[in-house]
């Protein structure tokens, strides 16, 4: 047992309990603030996977405007739930049955193929090729633009959707 | 040395908690937020694999970060739409949202 295997085992378990507390808690506040935990969580998981890079943006991205957007919609639809009665619907029983076969199933392909590990570490400038990939036109760069493009769509779509129509 | 199998087995747990999240939950918000656990479930497998199977190209990466855009659209226009019904129908519970149903 290494300290990196250590600190895996520990991050994962703070991600999977503050993952369940999303998906039972009553409180919705309580909900978001665990998913908040979860998520960075999963940055921890990305600096053990040597990717620095997105362990940044997921903080950013995720914790900073994706979670901060879950509360803010919480607090704006807030009047009718009051937290009170379950928040589960009536088949939630069967949810987990198709969640529970769903991990066995999983856990079975995963046991079943074998991976051709490279047992190459990660190239020290791979930010700087991440960085060049994105603007070179034969790799990333169409993807590159329609991102930008579906980004602008959402922007002022949701400005759209959400907005004030004037009465 | 971590093996990458742990990783898998965790990406599969969460995402499989963010699936019951996503078929249990009434509140709209509360399923948006399980579909934000299944996308970090989804974008831990692909890392994993970027740093066990191909540490020396960027696609791995790639898809991670495609996986953020889609992701922040999604989580953007799903809560506008949900403040929208709010706004005419007075309820954020996904049983109660069935005008299109026949």
């Amino acid at each position: 047992m290494t300290p990196l295997q250590l600190i895996f085992l520990f991050t994962g378990a703070a991600i999977l309990i503050s993952a369940v507390m999303v998906v039972v808690a009553h409180n919705l506040v309580h909900a978001a603030l665990w998913l908040v935990v979860s998520l960075f969580g999963v940055a921890v998981l990305f600096v053990l996977l040597e990717a620095g890079f997105l362990a940044a943006v997921q903080v950013v991205l995720y914790i900073g405007a994706i979670a901060i957007l879950i509360i803010f919609a919480i607090m704006l639809t807030r009047r009718v739930m009051q937290d009170s009665g379950p928040q589960t619907n009536q088949q939630w029983w069967l949810s987990a049955l198709i969640a529970v076969a769903l991990f066995v199933a999983l856990l079975w392909t995963l046991s079943q193929v074998a991976y051709p590990l490279a047992n190459v570490p990660v190239p020290e400038s791979y930010l700087i090729t991440l960085g060049r990939s994105f603007v070179d036109p034969n790799q990333y760069a169409l993807p590159f633009e329609v991102a930008s493009v579906l980004l602008l769509v959402a922007l002022i779509g949701s400005i759209v959707i959400a907005g004030e129509k004037g009465k | 040395m971590i093996p990458l199998s742990w990783y898998l087995t965790l990406a599969a747990a969460l995402f499989c908690i963010g699936l019951y999240g996503v078929l249990a939950r009434k509140n709209a918000v509360a399923i948006l937020m399980g579909i934000e656990l299944m996308l970090n479930a989804v974008n831990i497998n692909l890392v994993a694999f970027w740093h066990y199977l191909t540490p020396t190209t960027v696609s791995g990466q790639m898809f991670a970060i495609i996986v953020f855009v889609v992701a922040a659209s999604e989580a953007a226009v799903g809560l506008a739409l949900i403040i929208s019904i709010y706004r005419r129908r007075n309820t954020v519970v996904a049983e109660e949202i069935d005008l299109m149903k026949w």
